[in-house]
C-alpha cells in the first residue's frame, strides 16, 4: 500500500506515523531476542551491559560461560567439569525426538481420518484432539502428576515422552489437516483403480503430497517438547534434567550467565527450524499450485 | 416406504441401491473413525483421564472416612447439643490409638482445614493415648487436652462426615464452611483467591487488548505489502513464536531489570536520573509486558489470514464515494476484519488466562495469577483438594471459552504460521 503521488501532507504524516508505529511493534517483537546474543559473550557474572563491555574492552568479553556450558569451568587453577547442561541437552533431545516420532505418527494418521468426508462427530473429536494445546500446562501437569504416579510413570523417561507426545499431537493434527484441505481425493481413487493397495497408495501417493505438512507438524511437536518445562518439573525427577528445566533452576536460584549462552544456542535452533518450516510451506504451496494449474 | 411402481433400484447383486449405498457409507465412516481411534485413545489415557482424575480430587473427602469409620458412624447419633457420649469418646480413642501414625497425620491435615487446632490435638493425643489402658475415656481425654471438651471441635467433624465435599470449591472463592456447615466468608486476612481471580481476568484482558492494539496495525501492514516484503517481516512475527518461552522470558529480564537495557538507555539519554530507575521487573507491569510480547504472534496470525482476504477495492470504493480515510476504515475495513479480531482475541485470552511460567519468573508478588496458586498448592502446601478445585474452576471457564471459540472460529482454523 504505497502512498500515491497525489497524497496530501496530512496523508503523508499519517502514513509515516503508521509505518513508524509498525516499526516499533516489530522492534518490540524481535529486540528482546537479539539482546541476549551479545550479552552471552560478556565476562560479567550479571545480566547487564557493563560500560567496559560496551566499549569493546577485550577483558570484558569472554567465552567463559560457553566453556562452562559445555562442561569445562575453572575455579582458580583447577578445572572443574560440570556436565549438567550437556546432560540436559542429551535428555532434551532423547525425549524430544521420541515424542516427535510418536506424535507425528499418531497425529498424521488421525488427520487422515479427520479429513475424510464422512468422519462422524468430526467437530467434537477435533476439539478433543486439540485440547492439549488449550488446557493450561499447570493443569495438565497437575493431572499427570497425580495419575502417572498411580501407574508408576513419574520419574521415568517413558512418562515424560508420553506426556510430551500428548502435548505435541495437536500441532501435527492442525498442520496435516491444513495440508489435506484441497487434497484431490481422485488421486487416491486413481491409484487404487490402477491396482495399488492401501499401504502403497499411502506411501507413494498421499505421503509425498502431505510430507511438507507432516514435517512442519513434526518440527512443531519437537519444539513444543524441547521448550516444555512445567510437565518436566512435576512428572520428571532430578535425573530427568532437560535444558528448560536447567534454565528454570538457573533463573530461580543462581542466575548464572550460562543461561544466556544456552538461550543463544536455542535462538539459533529456532531460526533453523523456522527457516525449514518456511521453506517447506513454500514448497507445499508450489506443489498445490501446480496441481491447480493442471 | 419407497414404493414406486418399478420398485427400488437394484445393484447388479440384486440388493437395493439405497441399502448398498448405506452399507458402503457406514463402512467408510467406520474406516475414517478407525484412523482416529489410536490418537483418541492415546489422548484419553495420557491426557484426559489424568485431568479427570485430578478434578475428582476437588470433591473427594473419602480418605478421612477410612481413618475414622467407627467414630463417624457413632457421630451420627450425637445430637450436637451437649458434649458427646462416652461411647463416641471411646471409639475416637481407639481409632486414634490403633491407627497408623501416617494415616492420622494425613487425616489431621484435612481436619485442620475444617477447624484449625485438630492437627496439634491429634498429634499430642496420639502420643499420650498409649499410656491410657482402661476407661472411662472421656475424662482422661479431656485431662490430656481441654480441646476434647470443646464443642467446636466435635461439631467440625460434621463437615467431614460425607465422602464428598464442596469445601474446596468454597475455599477457591474465599468462602468456607464453619463448624455448623454454614457457608461463611474466610477471615479478612485469608481472602486471597477472589482478588487473584479478578487479577487473572484483568491481566488476561489487558494482554488481549494490548495484543490487539499492537497486532492490528502490523497485520494490516503485512497483508497489504507485496509478498516478498511481507514474507520477510513475517519472520519477525514467527521467530518469537518459535523461540523458547524461557529464552524470551530471560531476554525480558535482561531488558527490564533495574540495571537492564531499558533503564540504562533512559539514564544514558538523561530522561531519568540514576536513582529513579523504573521498577519494571517483578510486578504486574512486567507480567503484562512480557505476556503481550509472548502472545502477540497468536493475535497477528489469525488477523493476517483474515485481512489477506479483504479486497483493497472495498476501501478504494469507500474513499471514492467521499468517505474520509478514518470513516472508511471504521465503516468498511474494520467490520470486514471482525472474524480475525474475534479469533485472535479469543485465542490470546484463552492462552493468557492459564499462564504460569511467565508470572512466576517476572511477576514478583503482585503479578501472580491463578496458575501460580495452583502450582503453589501442588508442590508447596500439598493441599491437593484446593489445587484441584482452583484448576476445575479455571478449566470450567476455559471450556466455555473454547466452546465459543469453536463455534465462532472453528478449532481447525487455528493458524500456526
Amino acid at each position: 500500500m504505497a502512498l500515491p503521488t497525489y497524497a496530501t501532507t496530512g496523508q503523508r504524516i499519517g502514513y509515516y506515523t503508521f509505518l513508524t508505529y509498525c516499526g516499533l511493534v516489530f522492534f518490540f517483537l524481535i529486540a528482546p531476542i537479539f539482546v541476549i546474543l551479545p550479552l552471552s559473550f560478556s565476562a560479567s557474572p550479571f545480566f547487564e551491559f557493563t560500560r567496559e563491555f560496551m566499549n569493546f574492552e577485550p577483558e570484558a568479553w569472554s567465552l567463559r560461560w560457553y566453556r562452562q556450558m559445555v562442561g569445562i569451568s575453572s575455579i582458580g587453577d583447577t578445572t572443574v567439569v560440570t556436565d549438567k547442561w550437556m546432560l540436559g541437552t542429551r535428555n532434551s533431545f532423547i525425549i524430544g525426538i521420541a515424542a516427535t516420532f510418536l506424535a507425528t505418527a499418531l497425529g498424521t494418521v488421525a488427520a487422515l481420518g479427520l479429513s475424510r468426508r464422512n468422519m462422524p462427530f468430526k467437530g467434537t473429536i477435533m476439539a478433543i484432539l486439540i485440547s492439549p494445546m488449550i488446557v493450561p500446562l499447570i493443569i495438565t501437569s497437575a493431572g499427570m502428576f497425580f495419575f502417572y504416579s498411580k501407574i508408576g510413570l513419574t520419574h521415568t523417561y517413558l512418562g515424560l515422552i508420553l506426556a510430551h507426545t500428548a502435548l505435541g499431537t495437536p500441532f501435527v493434527v492442525i498442520t496435516v489437516t491444513a495440508t489435506l484441505t484441497g487434497f484431490d481425493t481422485n488421486l487416491i481413487r486413481a491409484s487404487q483403480s490402477l491396482g495399488a493397495d492401501t499401504m502403497r497408495t499411502f506411501f507413494k501417493v498421499i505421503m509425498p503430497l502431505i510430507l511438507p505438512g507432516v514435517i512442519s507438524g513434526a518440527l512443531f511437536a519437537f519444539i513444543t517438547s524441547f521448550d516444555e518445562v512445567v510437565v518436566v518439573m512435576f512428572v520428571g525427577s532430578v535425573e530427568q534434567i532437560t535444558i528448560p528445566k536447567q534454565m528454570w533452576a538457573g533463573l530461580r536460584q543462581e542466575t548464572s550467565p550460562v543461561i544466556l549462552c544456552m538461550a543463544t544456542c536455542l535462538v539459533f535452533l529456532s531460526i533453523a527450524l523456522l527457516t525449514t518450516v518456511e521453506l517447506l510451506r513454500r514448497r507445499s504451496e508450489r506443489l498445490r499450485g501446480i496441481k491447480l494449474q493442471n | 416406504m419407497n414404493e414406486t411402481i418399478t420398485g427400488p433400484i437394484l445393484t447388479t447383486d440384486g440388493i437395493p441401491l439405497k441399502v448398498s449405498l448405506q452399507k458402503s457409507e457406514k463402512r467408510n465412516k467406520i474406516r475414517a473413525f478407525l484412523l482416529v481411534v489410536p490418537l483418541l485413545a492415546f489422548i484419553l489415557v495420557t491426557f484426559l483421564i489424568p485431568i479427570g482424575d485430578m478434578l475428582l480430587r476437588s470433591v473427594d473427602d473419602s480418605y478421612i472416612n477410612t481413618v475414622f469409620p467407627k467414630t463417624f458412624k457413632e457421630y451420627e447419633k450425637w445430637d450436637r447439643q451437649g458434649l458427646p457420649s462416652e461411647e463416641l469418646y471411646k471409639t475416637m480413642f481407639f481409632e486414634v490409638k490403633e491407627s497408623e501414625g501416617y494415616a492420622i497425620g494425613k487425616a489431621s491435615t484435612r481436619m485442620n482445614y475444617a477447624k484449625s487446632g485438630w492437627k496439634s490435638l491429634l498429634k499430642k493425643s496420639k502420643r499420650k493415648f498409649k499410656k491410657i489402658e482402661e476407661g472411662p475415656y472421656k475424662e482422661q481425654m479431656i485431662a490430656i487436652d481441654k480441646k476434647w471438651a470443646d464443642m467446636e471441635y466435635w461439631k467440625a467433624i460434621g463437615v467431614m462426615v460425607d465422602a464428598t465435599t464442596a469445601g474446596y470449591y468454597l475455599n477457591a472463592v474465599d468462602l468456607k464452611y464453619n463448624v455448623d456447615k454454614d457457608v461463611v466468608w474466610q477471615k479478612e486476612n485469608r481472602r486471597i483467591y477472589n482478588q487473584t481471580w479478578v487479577k487473572t481476568f484483568k491481566v488476561s484482558i489487558l494482554v488481549m487488548f494490548f495484543c490487539l492494539m499492537l497486532g492490528y496495525p502490523i497485520s494490516y501492514l503485512l497483508s497489504t505489502l507485496p509478498l516478498k516484503y511481507s514474507n520477510l517481516l513475517m519472520i519477525c512475527v514467527l521467530l518469537p513464536f518459535w523461540t523458547s518461552l524461557l529464552v524470551r522470558t530471560v531476554a525480558w529480564m535482561v531488558m527490564l531489570q533495574q540495571k537492564g537495557v531499558f533503564n540504562n538507555l533512559l539514564v544514558m539519554s538523561h530522561i531519568i536520573s540514576d536513582e529513579n530507575r523504573f521498577a519494571l521487573m517483578y510486578n504486574e507491569t512486567a507480567t503484562i509486558i512480557v505476556m503481550t510480547q509472548i502472545l502477540l504472534p497468536f493475535m497477528v496470525l489469525p488477523l493476517y489470514s483474515v485481512m489477506k482476504t479483504i479486497s483493497p477495492n472495498y476501501m478504494r470504493a469507500a474513499l471514492n464515494l467521499g468517505a474520509s480515510p478514518l470513516h472508511a476504515f471504521w465503516k468498511v475495513y474494520m467490520p470486514n476484519s471482525i472474524p480475525g479480531i474475534s479469533a485472535g482475541c479469543m485465542l490470546v485470552f484463552i492462552l493468557a488466562i492459564g499462564y504460569y511460567i511467565t508470572p512466576e519468573l517476572v511477576g514478583g508478588k503482585d503479578g501472580q495469577m491463578i496458575g501460580n496458586w495452583i502450582a503453589y498448592h501442588l508442590k508447596t502446601t500439598l493441599n491437593w483438594g484446593l489445587c484441584a478445585a482452583l484448576g476445575a474452576i479455571l478449566l470450567g471457564v476455559l471450556t466455555v471459552l473454547y466452546w465459543v471459540y469453536n463455534k465462532l472460529v472453528g478449532i481447525e482454523n487455528i493458524k500456526l504460521g
